[in-house]
């Protein structure tokens, strides 16, 4: 949460707007971030903190562990015409990495902007693919895996 | 923000069928409509609408998903306040 934060300039030059949302109550929030966030981040946490009373947002989302009774660590990138593009869903012992998801956001922007699809582990700057019967049986020539990473 | 007065219970929506559950909708509609709903997060298609109360710029405020529309938006669930990761 607070790793999200951190980033808080390069996240919102994109754009995006973040929604927190656990099962605990707005007053809750209201003292983690008091009490522990701020002190992580200066101001604490930019973004609004919401509440899934019984897990039933979570549950539409399919993130509601109603043996532990919590909503488990998912993350869903929502295009501007609030379509799901990307959902990524953990255990709880493994955090997420904001590295990744604002890639994810750069290219799914890119792909929108440009119509254009992004190959494995694509950064901004680096090559793209052109989907068409062209390609077909030659993304070998134009794409190294080594350019994955 | 202004310091807007709060009650101890104040009833956020949570999920909203799509086509129904305006803000107009009556409790028992509500309840209709909770027991029907099941996961429907897929990417691709369109993410559930819900309302859900929000502790944002230091107030109170229920907030929905759907007034965010035109941008993109990145929604994190994680288990609570006061873990660790």
């Amino acid at each position: 949460m607070s790793a999200v934060a951190v980033k808080r300039e390069e996240i919102e030059a994109l754009g995006v707007q973040i929604m927190t949302i656990s099962m605990d109550s707005r007053f809750v929030h209201k003292m983690w971030q008091e009490q522990e966030l701020s002190k992580m981040v200066p101001g604490g946490i930019p973004f609004p903190m919401l509440t899934d009373v019984g897990g039933l947002i979570g549950k539409v989302y399919g993130v509601y562990d109603d043996d532990a009774g919590v909503d488990i660590r998912g993350r869903f990138i929502i295009d501007p015409d609030g379509i799901i593009q990307a959902m990524e869903v953990l255990t709880p012992p493994v955090g997420r990495n904001v590295a990744e998801f604002i890639r994810q956001v750069k290219a799914f922007q890119h792909v929108r902007a440009t119509g254009e699809a992004t190959p494995s582990g694509w950064q901004p700057g680096r090559p793209t693919l052109q989907p068409g019967p062209d390609l077909v049986g030659r993304v070998w020539e134009v794409w190294k895996p080594d350019m994955a990473f | 923000m202004s310091q807007a007065k709060d009650s101890c219970v104040k009833p956020a929506k949570g999920p909203i069928a799509p086509g129904i559950g305006t803000a107009t909708e009556g409790v028992a509609t509500q309840s209709v409509q909770r027991e029907v709903m099941q996961m429907t997060a897929r990417v691709g298609k369109p993410a559930p609408d819900f309302e859900a109360s929000a502790y944002v710029d230091g107030g109170f405020r229920n907030m929905t998903l759907s007034e965010f529309k035109g941008k993109w938006v990145v929604l994190c669930f994680y288990p609570g306040d006061f873990t660790f990761v």
